[in-house]
């Protein structure tokens, strides 16, 4: 890989960088809520005359796409011989769960004004919500372990299956999606095509690492190899 | 003990002066790059050429309907104009407005056909001569749980209907809107079978309420709306109103539906308002008008009650919803 590209992904700089493009979304969001409540011009034909479903769609929208961007991280890092872009990961991913509490918080505090009795009925009783929350509550999990010391405490392997609850949560967001709309299923079915892409990969990379691994076993040391099941991470 | 740790900073992670300097300069560029693609947004038609479709126009002579729904606060005209369901310009609430620009909605006409005695093709020039136009202001709910309060214009379907002389067979009322996939490329990807169909049971479409609709907010049905002619009925979910009507047809069995052939299991062909039978996927208890900010609870038969429950007394409104 050219130096160039090794010493922009390692720069400091970079990840701010990154963090400040992920979070521009919000921004943007934040300054059309101002002006759909101040009345100010500027964004007010974005925010459509249903503001309060507008920005539950923004923010579900935009937990989607860093789920995606999230998982398309190891793949492509191995793909294009990156392996610095795993310094992003745990960011964007915490970006996804970011944005799915704005969402969430928005159907709760605006939908059900905070009225539990009232959040259970639809949790149990439509299914897009069902979906949509276990989703959401999977996430949680891999929120609070995502520090370097919760890594170290539950060791590499363990937190790395924890971890794959990504796979799951990515799939009920696409349901989620398809159960909501109407009638065009478009955009979910191509957040489907794109979540299953990405999961069909791993599959593929799973089953090409089994084939091959065992002939490369014999030849690693036992205590290599296990440092080598450390750092790797799916 | 002493524990010798390897510093994790080095003099050389120290960002650049001119960096940290600079990272304001960079936080407004972020934001004039944020405001230029809202400009954009906000503004395409920088881009594109005017508008060459049919613009709404004034509608004199119209009369107050006793009819009216009162003590309801009008949405406002953008809310109601700019915010809506039209499948064949497209299924975002924002796309009727900006993709039905181009639409000519003139010459026009509309045949009324089927079990009657004197057949007939409307111009629009006699729809809108019939009799004296009325306003009504009315409540609109859609299915999708939010609503509008719309000051429409046009007169009670039964008077068209009248003209023609429905036979004895009669007993539905099919209706047909326009269609050209020239002038509403985005219908082929709106998941539904167009063109669109509608149908009302005969005493549904000879009540007082049912609005032959030709115009909103004292002018002419904008392209959004389903000019130049459209139907209203305010007890049923916004989507039983079928816009820009081609062929109105009187038959004796109950016509299929497109939301009905679409997703049978979720709308049924009466689909009047009714808080106490849910959408398989969300409740219809409670809905959002627009320009509020808590739900408001939904009224039994969108608040038409007494003007409409007795043509369904006996009905189960859970089997026939």
């Amino acid at each position: 890989m050219p130096a160039i590209v090794n010493s922009v992904l390692t720069n400091k700089w970079t990840k701010i960088v990154v963090f400040l493009l992920c979070l521009s979304p919000a921004i943007l969001l934040a300054l059309q809520l101002l002006s759909a409540i101040f009345g100010w011009q500027a964004f007010q034909g974005d925010v459509t005359a249903n503001p309060i479903e507008y920005f539950t769609h923004a923010t579900g929208d935009w937990t989607l796409r860093f789920i995606v961007i999230t998982l398309a991280v190891t793949p492509l890092r191995k793909m294009l011989h990156v392996p610095q872009l795993i310094r992003f990961r745990r960011m964007l991913g915490l970006f996804a769960f970011f944005y799915v509490c704005l969402h969430f918080t928005i159907w709760f505090a605006i939908d059900h004004f905070f009225n539990w009795h009232e959040m259970w009925g639809d949790v149990l009783k439509r299914r897009f919500i069902t979906v949509g929350f276990l989703g959401f509550v999977l996430l949680i999990p891999l929120a609070v372990t995502s520090t370097a010391g919760m890594i170290r405490r539950l060791g590499g392997k363990r937190w790395q299956l924890l971890h794959r609850l990504i796979y799951v949560t990515a799939t009920l967001g696409v349901i989620h999606y398809y159960w909501l709309v109407k009638s065009d299923v478009r955009r979910p079915l191509a957040y489907g095509a794109i979540v299953a892409v990405l999961l069909a990969w791993r599959l593929g990379d799973w089953i090409y690492r089994r084939t091959r691994q065992p002939a490369a076993r014999a030849t690693v040391p036992r205590k290599q190899q296990a440092a080598a099941a450390e750092t790797e991470t799916v | 003990m002493l524990i010798k740790r390897k510093p994790d900073l080095t003099y050389k992670d120290v960002t650049p002066k001119a960096l940290y300097m600079g990272r304001r300069n960079f936080l407004l560029g972020l934001l004039a790059t944020t405001g230029a693609v809202a400009a954009w947004k906000k503004f395409p038609g920088l881009l594109a050429g005017p508008a060459t479709g049919s613009v709404p126009v004034h509608l004199n002579g119209v009369t107050k309907s006793p009819l009216s729904t009162t003590g309801e606060k009008v949405t406002p005209f953008t809310d109601a104009t700019h915010y809506n369901n039209y499948y064949e310009f497209g299924v975002d609430k924002g796309d009727p407005a900006e993709e039905s620009k181009n639409f000519v909605t003139s010459p026009w006409s509309v045949s009324v056909e089927g079990e009657v005695e004197k057949p007939r093709t409307f111009t629009m020039d006699e729809i809108l001569k019939l009799v004296p136009l009325e306003e009504r202001i009315y409540r609109m709910r859609c299915v999708e749980a939010w609503s509008i309060v719309v000051p429409w214009i046009g007169y009670s379907f039964s008077t068209l209907a009248n003209l023609v002389k429905p036979t004895a067979k009669a007993k539905y009322v099919a209706f047909q809107s326009y269609y050209d996939p020239k002038q509403m490329p985005l219908g082929r990807q709106a998941g539904i079978d167009l063109p669109y169909v509608e149908g009302l049971r005969l005493d549904e479409a000879m009540n007082p309420l049912t609005l032959l609709c030709v115009g909103m907010y004292g002018d002419t049905l904008p392209n959004q709306d389903g000019a130049p002619v459209r139907m209203i009925i305010p007890w049923k979910y916004g989507f039983k109103g079928i816009k820009s009507i081609v062929k109105v047809r009187f038959v004796k069995d109950q016509p299929p539906t497109t939301w009905n052939i679409a997703n049978a299991h979720e709308y049924g062909f009466y689909s009047n308002v009714n808080p106490k039978v849910d959408h398989p996927r969300w409740s219809q208890a409670s809905e959002r008008r627009l320009g509020e900010f808590l739900r408001r609870p939904t009224l039994m038969f969108n608040g038409y009650g007494d003007q409409v429950a007795s043509m369904y007394t006996g009905m189960d409104l859970k089997k026939y919803y």
